[in-house]
């Protein structure tokens, strides 16, 4: 830096280049710069929309907003809380990430590592559809004919293990947590694996090619070079699943038999998750009902959009190579 | 070795590098053959299961790992041992991801073509009651509440999104990373919080009511930060010598951008365009909250409950009658048509992209190269 700037005041008199914008210019960078600024604002404008909405509501429950489980915000004596909904969506989305991290993580190293290369490409876009396909067709297709498919299972182990293990049991099975997240699942992978595909992918080939020639087996070199190279975009893309799978509505609107408790047999029927409460509650929803909605919806919006952020810093690091070129 | 004097040139044998392949097939075989008899024993001898498909595949499948470990840790040793079953394990995982979207397709497909009739785009569901026949009635209010509710949110979130785009690659400045990160959360925003939002701000703080254009806001909002990340990621691959030739020649910022920069970018535009589109065109989550939905024709995006195709599904599934829910997938049938077009479009015009931009890369910045490239860049 130093040099590069001593050489130009070597001589005798600097130059100076004024940069001066003519005024089609000032309003073309004032108008792009005002369009971000219309993008962060929203940000601020939905948080900030949604607290002065949910206000009414917060004020009236107080701290038993986060600790009650009922809903009955709309009565003589409102009584609600999201503690059932919290509990409904992080076990749905535990369900969710539980599937979608091996699956995601094993079909991207199929798409780098095992795949000729004809089919990558195919199985590449394939993906990418998966991601476009509407979430409202995955959980019919769940509601349909997953879980039909699934329940034999479900009932065997529920007869077998539920005598020994408590979280096991369960009176009716079908409408489950367990169900909601396995059929969310469905839509957290593609974007958990296009995310981890796209960073593992940026390997450096010479080292693969380093460890084979070191007489390493194809795993021994993806268990030693491509996954402790891609660990931050693994970890980055399945948060963004993860953000996805708590915000998922329609899975948990379709799929789960609607009770407001906090339920951890989870194969049993019932459960809430915040974005389907949201979704079910709406149409007969009144005054305070409405703004109680509000609030869950500031509490999903917060968790998430923290959780995104997150993720993105860890994913744009990885995804500049930072801290692995040493 | 040295000393070695050099030998005759006797052609050396073509050395093969692989390894047997039938052998390994055989392994695989006789893993796969040792693992089905033992499962079939214990379901149809050793216990009192009921034989049921999932589970019987489910046992095979275990037990054919443990088999197939310990024929290769036999004649191989345990490297190679884990290396063939962590392959076993890696082809599963990508088959477990890519077989639901053959399935989803597929079930679609079957269960709605035979209820999709032309009347399906021509009627709607006014004098449809639950006890009508699945044939009976149609989506043509829904499929125009989709185009228009579409259609308005690409006209608000795209020249934001572009504009953020030339913001954050060709203006840049103190806005940049915090945008950058914003619009990369923003992609996950669950889209019920969409909804809420415009709910809040649209219809109790304006009291406009529910009506098409909520939707449209709502969907212009999840629009958005795909349109922005897309479309960056396309100008930032402009090469820097156009800008540079065109400022060179005297041209502004502003007419750099418009006729050099946004041209030369206009098939990834298109791609980034559609697939904001194809990313919102079934959201049903914020509807429910803005537009509300409703059985009639409402052709006036901007006032009055309007229905779409991903809530007249919804609506026509969360009804009891079967003959509803035969109706639902020929909606989801029509709306997966939908997202498949807009797919297989953003990727025709995705695809000559990379070599349109890239053609001009290698040639040098010279006077003479100019000429012909400034003809082309405004085509």
């Amino acid at each position: 830096m130093a040099p590069s700037t001593a050489v130009p005041e070597a001589g005798p008199e600097r130059r100076k280049i004024e940069t001066r914008l003519t005024r089609g210019d000032r309003l073309y960078r004032s108008l792009a710069t005002a369009a971000a600024a219309v993008t962060l604002a929203l940000i601020v404008l939905i948080g900030v929309f949604l607290l002065i909405r949910a206000m009414p509501a917060l004020r009236e429950a107080g701290w038993s907003f986060i600790t009650v489980k009922e809903w009955r915000p709309d009565g003589q004596q409102p009584r609600f809380g999201v503690s059932a909904m919290l509990f409904g969506t992080f076990v749905t989305a535990l369900v969710a990430m539980a599937v979608t991290f091996p699956v995601s993580v094993a079909t991207a190293i199929f798409i780098n590592e095992y795949a000729p290369r004809r089919i990558k490409q195919t199985l590449t876009s394939l993906i990418d559809l998966m991601a476009a396909i509407p979430s409202l067709i995955f959980a019919i297709w769940g509601l349909f004919f997953l879980i039909p498919l699934l329940l034999p299972i479900e009932q065997w182990a529920v007869d077998e293990l539920g005598g020994s293990l408590p979280f096991m049991r369960a009176a009716a099975i079908g409408a489950s947590l367990f169900n909601a997240g396995l059929v969310i699942s469905l839509m957290t992978i593609p974007i958990a694996t296009s995310i981890i595909r796209e960073v593992l992918s940026q390997t450096p080939r010479h080292e693969c090619e380093g460890a084979l020639a070191l007489g390493a087996t194809r795993w021994g070199m993806i268990r030693t070079v491509v996954l402790p190279f891609g660990r931050g975009g693994i970890v980055g893309g399945s948060m963004l699943g993860l953000g996805r799978a708590l915000g998922e509505t329609l899975a948990a609107t379709l799929i789960l038999s609607v009770t407001f408790e906090i339920k951890p047999r989870v194969l049993e029927n019932g459960g809430i998750t915040v974005a389907s409460a949201i979704a079910v509650q709406f149409k007969d929803a009144q005054t305070m009902g409405l703004s109680a909605l509000m609030a869950a919806g500031l509490a999903l919006f917060a968790v998430t959009f923290v959780i995104n952020m997150l993720a993105a810093l860890v994913v744009s690091r990885s995804r500049s190579g930072a801290g692995v070129e040493a | 070795m040295t000393t070695q004097p050099i030998a005759a040139p006797r052609p050396a044998p073509r050395r093969r590098t692989r390894t047997g392949a039938g052998a390994d097939l055989a392994e695989f075989a006789g893993a796969a053959v040792t693992s089905f008899a033992i499962t079939w024993l214990i379901f149809a001898r050793l216990m009192p299961f009921t034989v049921q498909a999932v589970g019987f595949a489910v046992c095979w499948y275990g037990l054919f790992l443990l088999a197939y470990w310990l024929i290769t840790r036999d004649g191989h040793g345990p490297v190679i041992a884990a290396d063939r079953v962590m392959g076993v394990l890696i082809t599963t995982g990508a088959l477990a991801a890519v077989t639901p979207i053959l399935g989803v397709i597929g079930y679609v497909i079957y269960k709605g073509a035979p209820v999709l009739r032309l009347n399906f785009f021509t009627e709607t569901l006014a004098v449809t009651g639950p006890l009508s026949a699945a044939t009976e009635g149609g989506a043509m209010h829904s499929i125009i509440g989709t185009l228009e509710q579409l259609g308005v949110a690409t006209l608000i979130s795209v020249p934001l999104g572009v504009l953020t785009a030339v913001y954050l690659n060709e203006v840049r400045g103190p806005l940049t990373r915090p945008t950058r990160l914003v619009a990369d959360a923003m992609t996950a925003l669950p889209s019920i919080v969409a909804g809420l939002f415009v709910y809040s701000i649209l219809i109790l703080q304006f009291g406009w009511g529910f009506s098409g254009f909520a939707g449209s806001l709502a969907l212009a909002v999840l629009m958005l930060p795909t349109v922005t990340i897309t479309a960056e990621q396309v100008l930032r691959v402009v090469p820097g010598g156009l800008r540079e030739a065109s400022l060179a020649l005297g041209a502004p910022q502003w007419r750099t951008v418009l006729m050099v920069v946004l041209p030369t970018a206009r098939a990834g535009l298109s791609t980034a365009v559609i697939l904001g589109m194809a990313r919102v065109v079934g959201e049903t989550a914020p509807m429910i909250l803005t537009a509300f939905g409703s059985s009639t024709l409402n052709a006036n995006v901007f006032s009055g409950q309007q229905d779409d195709l991903p809530l007249f599904v919804y609506n026509q599934v969360s009804s009891s009658q079967d003959t509803q829910v035969q109706r639902a997938w020929a909606g989801a049938l029509v709306l997966l048509a939908l997202v498949l077009v807009l797919f297989v479009l953003a990727r025709l015009l995705g695809r000559p992209r990379t070599a349109r931009v890239r053609r001009p890369a290698p040639k040098p910045a010279t006077e003479p190269a100019a000429k012909p490239r400034q003809e082309r860049t405004p085509r």
